[in-house]
């Protein structure tokens, strides 16, 4: 199957700073594809070249075998964009929103009349319809901004941290109705901060930091190319972290020391505690648990995700 | 929770078509962008509509009948007319571009910045340049309105003495008077990142151009060193042209064509400027 | 713990008339740092600029139509340049447009938006500091301003008598009335749409208040309407000075700006109260 979106060489500089510093990816069609990256990394830089509102420096990119650097209303055509920051209209009313946006697309009245109902019930906002959208919540706003960008039926769905600002209930969701989306054939294209909603919606992903790739695959394949089965954490008391982490070596594969804990990878978690405790220390408090892509994270980049 | 057919959201190849979409963006944009604009002014609706009535009815009361007293008092009839008729199409000129040094300014501002109101159709087929002439046809329009009710108000106090189908045409120069301050206006509030240069145009160029540019009296009452001010201004050009219209003051051919020269060749630079720094400014 | 107190809070409210002591804290003094502070952080030029509306309708308007117009008749029936005639209008009008400036948009900005008042009554501040606070401010600017444009028509040598110099401290009492009561009435107000109601008031008192022309031109009963608006005590207020003309009506103009901002002043402190001291 040809992918729909590629990258070569993929680059954006703002003077002296490199925002994307040559990337290369390709997304397949009808697949889910995520970008992770600590707060900086050149994520939403990367979603804006894709979605045609933002001139590359350099390199090459095809949306659906277009440019679009070059061939920008045809490219935005087909996509649906939700930037990170909403957008919406403030002088219009929720479902003008939804209108309006659809009436930048050329669609007419009557198919945005039934379009506008459809996009309420999905971003559960059918009560809200002649609401004033200053007058939404947060999260609201959220829903609405999603929701307008499907208006255009579009075949490639950006998402540049979709749900933050989202209660868990109202995530899980919207996880649901992607899902779905994805199932009946849209590309997705989604940035996030949160692992749950990487391992969740993600089928592959690409981990950038200061606008490098630093490794990609699926949330499975990643967590055993970059690190162990388990993991032991273990905590000491903020002073003593770093002290007693000397006397940890050997136990497990790799350690990692954070202010507050200290990480063990190791195959078998529960040995490694035991291991520890042979060796006399007494953690205030100790867990096992499987390896996520947060640990992934902390290896490749050196920083928690979310910082 | 209310069932959500997802089936029927996403492209089915049934629905409308991405490449008709983005054809007819193209052909139809900025009207498209203009229609969001007016809808977006409907929640003003009303001071814009008491404002179109009530400004003219009482500054020709006041300006055209009581200052008129006080001047055929004095010197007498202005330019051979009752100073009402003289200072009537003035007023339609220099109210339409007060009104679109407000209309440039902090919409533009809170399209670029507090609302970001520009950065959603952006992601849509449009371009930084339609939406840029969508405002301004949509601003554009509001002056259609506002200049009409003041030409009739105008009828309704004898102030336009040329006859209906002639003055008819001080709301085109009066659009056009706005145009040529507006357009230029537009983009530079494009350039900026906080509204308080505002208020300075608003003492330093706006007012200047309300007081200095013959509307209350001819530009001739004025020291020689002041007549620079009504020669760069587009409220002067309007006027001039606006009381040939109203009332056939005299206007050699040369004299049309230059105002007009003046007042289009400001349009089209202010154009062109602000379709720049919108495309530059909306990729960036 | 607390029926004694209860009670008396039950007092107060059930008496309707608040105390000095909750309504102010007697520390106006954080308040005017505050804004003395913000006026040093802004751009001065904004400040500055303020000054020259009045000058730029008085050259115009005294150069241009003067032309026109001659001499008029001013207070006590003598005739004056028409320059002189709108000077002390335009100083009224001035004093009145920026103290309604301060005291609605500013003010409006500050209550709906940036929640300033929310956080200063968080404090031990009580709605008057703050109402003060805020209306001195404008009666600063607009002492500076009013400084400026006599100096102005002085050079201009429309200056004709010593009791101009009265015309000062007029402009503050005008600016005062204008605050205090701007500010009560934006307290009232939640939407831009409302604020722009505002400039319905403004605009046809300054077209009407005799600040270009006088009001004999219109029937009995407009004039009567128009002696009712505080602009047209302002002006003739200050038209008095301008020339040392005295008589009775010169304690009607006063008193009149003295009973609005006492009303104006009242009124704010209550609503203040009633908008965040519930
Ligand atoms: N308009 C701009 N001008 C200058 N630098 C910019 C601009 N936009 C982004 N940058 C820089 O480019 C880099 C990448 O920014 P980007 O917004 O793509 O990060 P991100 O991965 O989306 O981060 P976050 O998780 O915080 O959203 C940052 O260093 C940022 O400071
Ligand atoms: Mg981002």
């Amino acid at each position: 199957m040809p992918g729909v979106i590629s990258a070569r060489g993929l680059r954006k500089t703002y003077g002296d700073v490199a925002a994307v510093d040559g990337i290369d990816f390709e997304v397949e069609a009808g697949e889910s594809f995520g970008l992770l990256g600590p707060n900086g990394a050149g994520k939403s830089t990367t979603m804006r070249m894709i979605g045609g509102t933002l001139d590359r420096t350099g390199g090459e990119l095809e949306v659906l075998g277009m440019d679009p650097g070059s061939e920008r209303p045809q490219v935005r055509a087909h996509l649906g964009v939700v930037p990170q920051q909403d957008n919406l209209d403030e002088e219009l009313r929720v479902r003008e929103n939804l209108v309006m946006y659809g009436r930048y697309f050329g669609m007419s009245r009557s198919v945005l009349a039934a379009k506008a109902d459809e996009l309420l019930a999905f971003a559960q906002l059918e009560a809200k319809a002649r609401e004033k959208v200053v007058n939404l919540s947060g999260g609201m706003k959220r829903r609405l901004t999603i929701a307008r960008g499907l208006v255009n039926e579009p075949r490639i769905l950006l998402l540049d941290e979709p749900t933050t600002g989202l209660d868990p209930q109202a995530r899980h969701v919207l996880w649901d109705r992607l899902f779905r989306l994805k199932e009946t054939g849209t590309t997705l294209v989604v940035t996030t901060h949160f692992m749950d909603e990487a391992e969740q919606l993600c089928d592959r992903l690409i981990v950038v930091d200061h606008g490098r790739i630093m490794a990609q695959g699926s949330p499975g394949q990643l967590i055993r190319e970059h690190s162990t089965r388990e993991v032991l954490e273990l905590r000491f008391g903020s002073a003593r972290n770093a002290a007693v982490v000397q006397q940890l070596k050997g136990v497990g594969e790799r350690n990692e020391v954070l202010p507050d804990r200290i990480l063990v990878y190791a195959r078998d978690g529960e040995a490694a505690l035991e291991e520890v405790a042979a060796r006399g220390l007494h953690p205030v408090t100790s867990l096992v648990r499987r390896s996520s892509l947060e640990d992934v994270f902390l290896r490749l980049t050196g920083r928690s995700l979310i910082d | 929770m209310t069932e959500v057919d997802s089936t029927r959201l996403v492209y089915s190849g049934d629905g409308p078509d991405h490449g008709d979409m983005a054809v007819r963006a193209r052909r139809s944009g900025v009207w498209f962008y203009a229609e969001t604009v007016l809808r977006g002014m409907r929640a003003f609706a009303l001071p814009i509509l008491l404002y179109a009535v009530a400004q003219p009815v009482l500054y020709l009361v006041a300006l055209g009948v009581g200052l008129g007293e006080l001047v055929d008092r004095g010197t007498g009839p202005v330019g051979g007319v009752d100073y009402l008729v003289f200072v009537a199409p003035a007023l339609l000129v220099s109210t339409v571009v007060m009104s679109v040094s407000a209309e440039m300014t902090f919409p533009v501002m809170s399209g670029f910045k507090w609302n970001r109101l520009y950065y959603g159709p952006v992601a849509s087929p449009l371009e930084p340049s339609q939406i840029a002439l969508g405002h301004f046809t949509a601003v554009m329009l509001r002056f259609l309105l506002q200049g009409l009710v003041f030409w009739l108000v105008m009828l309704a106090f004898g102030a336009a003495p040329a006859g209906w189908v002639q003055s008819v045409l001080v709301v085109p120069i009066g659009m056009l008077a706005a145009a040529a301050f507006g357009a230029p206006l537009q983009a530079y509030a494009a350039t900026l990142d906080d509204g308080f240069q505002f208020s300075l145009i608003q003492r330093f160029v706006v007012m200047p151009m309300f007081l200095f540019s013959g509307t209350f009296f001819p530009l001739a009452a004025m020291p020689p060193y002041l007549h620079w001010i009504g020669w760069i201004s587009p409220v002067w050009h309007g006027t001039e042209l606006a009381r040939w219209a109203s009332y056939g003051a005299d206007l050699s051919w040369g004299m049309t064509a230059l105002h007009l020269t003046f007042l289009l060749g400001c349009t089209a630079v202010g154009i062109w400027f602000s379709v720049r720094t919108y495309t530059r400014r909306l990729r960036s | 713990m607390s029926a004694t107190t209860t009670g008396a809070a039950r007092g107060t409210r059930r008496r309707g008339i608040p105390s000095l002591s909750s309504l102010s804290s007697g520390n106006l003094g954080s308040v005017l740092e505050r804004n003395m502070r913000v006026i040093r952080n802004q751009n001065w030029v904004i400040l500055v600029s303020g000054f020259f509306e009045p000058v730029l309708y008085l050259l115009a308007m005294g150069l241009g139509m003067g032309a026109l117009v001659g001499s008029v008749t001013g207070p006590g029936g003598r005739p004056v340049e028409y320059a002189a005639y709108i000077a002390p209008a335009l100083l009224a009008t001035s004093a009145m447009n920026g103290a309604i400036y301060d005291s609605t948009w500013n003010v409006f900005f500050k209550l709906r938006l940036s929640k300033l008042y929310q956080s200063m009554l968080q404090t031990s501040l009580g709605p008057l500091d703050v109402a003060l606070g805020e209306i001195l401010m404008a009666l600063f600017r607009g002492l500076l301003y009013a400084l400026g444009f006599l100096g102005v028509i002085a050079v201009l040598g429309l200056v004709t008598s010593w009791w101009a110099l009265l015309m000062v401290p007029a402009a503050v009492l005008i600016a005062f009335g204008f605050a205090a009561l701007g500010m009560g009435v934006t307290s009232y107000l939640t939407t831009f749409q409302q604020m722009d109601l505002i400039n319905f008031v403004l605009l046809p008192m300054f077209l009407f208040s005799a600040t270009l022309y006088p009001i004999g031109v219109y029937p009995e009963w407009i004039q009567w309407l128009i002696m009712g608006m505080p602009l047209w005590h302002g002006v003739e207020l200050m038209r008095q000075l301008s020339v040392g003309h005295f008589d009775g009506l010169t304690w009607v103009h006063s008193l009149y700006f003295v009973g609005m901002t006492v009303l104006g002043l009242a009124l704010t402190t209550l609503r203040l109260r009633k908008l965040f001291l519930r």
